[in-house]
């Protein structure tokens, strides 16, 4: 087994931390291997941001993702450059709060989720759990991780203060899931 | 939910983690892209364990500031990348000199001046070799995994404290930032060495004796603070430690200097054999490339390549005997991938001979070299 992810958007979505706490869910609650290796720019808010996860049940050589099983993307930017570069057949999923619908060309080979990700945690009270929201739709299509090692990995890494909003945010990405 | 043994730590956190399980107790650095966290997680842990955390001025100052704590007894430690470890070459050459024990982690970014921030590298191998003047030696250790950079910076405050050397941990980008699933050494299995004191009486204590040591060739060292009155200069010095212009005294004691690690590449010189038993082509390669080739190596055995890798876990000294090992296997080629422009190149040339070709790879961009790169090396090579 092993899947390659790959969440996208821009600096300040939260998504290297998405990123961080799908990686530490692997690692501290499945027997699995794991990497995770990011890419941004010297910008600290705006800017192309990316965090890549590998899972996996062999050892894990080349650390860094090429085409992805999934992919999230948070900005159109982020859809326009790496669309393309997921796997037939593989799953993409789409906050449309900010990304124009997938393009049908890449629809007929792709498992295409739709949601409006930000907008949702918007509605929950504070955009910045977006990301959270993202992973519970995530884990729930793909089941990559178990969902309690989810949420046990989001509370490990959210400030204190704000777990009861991304646990809200992440049952609303698994709700969303359910639903679509 | 329950949790197993393992952890998600980067890089750069297990630097640290390494550094303390050492017995780090004194870090100073001004923080830079991409070694910031390594700053970061010492300001964190570092008080906890009972250290010491500055963020100095600058990098020039950090450097001193590790000498200093070093001779009052603290194992100590600075991190930083290319900008910062140019403005560290003349206290680190002070460092060797001084034959003062230190780590100095440079985490590479694209270069040269302040080049690709965010952007993994591996550019500085030549200056951790001779960034500094004169002729000195200098050891480096390059980790290609996050378990790697938390062994061997316990190894590489070994060195320095067995040595009485300056000793660089040269990352990349790629291994700085990297989270992996890792289950770290305990604390009974780890090796954790610490400089040899004198023992002698204050008034007979020469700090850079030629003659004694556990290590022929490096002197025990005292601390500062400790009764033991001595003079540290980066003037060449008697074994008094005083400047001296006697020419058959320095020359002794510079070539003590060097001989102390180049006598001991056996012990020093590390290299991890992947598939080289039989291999016809060889690849060379050190950090986040050696991800890369292994995943290579893999491939092209699956496709009948008699492929393997040589990889330098000791940058510097360079690990010529490994490499003899390799050319007497006369393999087809060598393969060396490198994020540079092929700084470790003529050193394996030089020992190749032209016996073996060495076949490059470089690239400069802030991209790792991918495994289907080297791989379609290795079939052009076959």
């Amino acid at each position: 087994m092993r899947m390659e992810l790959r969440l996208a958007g821009e600096g300040g979505q939260g998504l290297i931390t998405a990123g961080i706490i799908l990686a530490e869910a692997g690692a501290k609650y499945t027997d699995l291997n794991v990497v995770q290796t990011q890419s941004y720019g010297p910008e600290s808010r705006g800017g192309a941001s990316r965090a890549d996860v590998i899972i996996s049940s062999d050892e894990i050589d080349y650390p860094q993702v090429k085409n992805p099983d999934v992919l999230v993307v948070m900005a159109q930017e982020a859809s326009d450059k790496y669309l393309q570069s997921v796997k037939n057949g593989g799953t993409v999923i789409v906050d449309t709060t900010y990304v124009k619908p997938v393009p049908e060309a890449e629809s007929q080979r792709l498992k295409v989720i739709e949601f409006p990700i930000s907008a949702k945690a918007r509605e929950l009270g504070r955009e910045i759990a977006a990301n959270i929201v993202a992973l519970g739709l995530l884990v729930e299509t793909t089941g990559i991780v178990p969902k309690d090692a989810a949420v046990a990995a989001v509370l490990d890494r959210v400030p204190k203060g704000t777990e009861e909003l991304n646990k809200q945010a992440f049952a609303a990405g698994v709700e969303a899931a359910k639903a679509l | 939910m329950a949790k197993n043994q393992a952890r998600l730590l980067q890089g750069n956190e297990a630097v640290v983690e390494g550094a303390i399980a050492a017995g780090l107790r004194f870090f100073a650095g001004y923080p830079i892209t991409p070694s910031t966290e390594i700053a970061e997680h010492c300001a964190a842990k570092l008080p906890v364990a009972g250290g010491k955390f500055i963020q100095m001025e600058d990098e020039i100052a950090s450097m001193a500031a590790i000498c200093g704590a070093s001779l009052a007894g603290l194992k100590s430690m600075t991190a930083t990348s290319g900008p910062g470890f140019s403005l560290k070459q003349e206290n680190l050459g002070f460092a060797v000199k001084g034959e003062i024990p230190c780590v100095v982690v440079n985490v590479q970014r694209v270069g040269p001046s302040t080049g690709m921030p965010t952007s993994t590298a591996q550019g500085d191998v030549m200056q951790a070799r001779w960034g500094s003047h004169g002729d000195h030696e200098i050891v480096a250790l390059c980790p290609a995994s996050v378990k790697e950079a938390f062994t061997l910076t316990v190894e590489a405050f070994n060195i320095a404290e067995e040595y009485r050397t300056p000793v660089v941990l040269l990352l990349d980008e790629t291994i700085g930032h990297l989270r992996e699933k890792v289950i770290l050494p305990s604390k009974e299995e780890l090796v954790v060495k610490d400089r040899e004191k004198p023992n002698v009486p204050p008034e007979q204590y020469k700090p850079f004796a030629m003659d004694q040591g556990r290590i022929p060739g490096v002197p025990p060292l005292a601390a500062y603070g400790e009764g033991f009155k001595f003079h540290v200069t980066g003037l060449t010095h008697g074994e008094d430690g005083f400047p001296t212009g006697n020419p058959a005294i320095a020359e002794k004691q510079l070539r003590r200097l060097n001989e102390k690690i180049s006598s001991n590449k056996k012990a020093l010189c590390k290299v991890e054999k992947f598939f080289l038993e039989d291999a016809e082509v060889v690849i060379f390669a050190y950090g986040a490339t050696a991800r890369s080739a292994r995943k290579a190596v893999r491939d092209a055995r699956a496709v009948g390549i008699k492929a393997g890798m040589l990889r330098p876990i000791t940058i510097w000294p360079f690990v010529e005997d490994a490499l003899l090992e390799v050319k007497a296997g006369r393999p087809k080629a060598v393969i060396v991938p490198e994020m540079n422009l092929g700084q470790l190149v003529l050193p394996v040339k030089s020992v190749m001979g032209d016996s073996v070709p060495v076949i490059p790879i470089n690239k400069l961009a802030g991209q790792l070299i991918t495994p289907e790169e080297i791989l379609s090396a290795m079939k052009e090579a076959v």
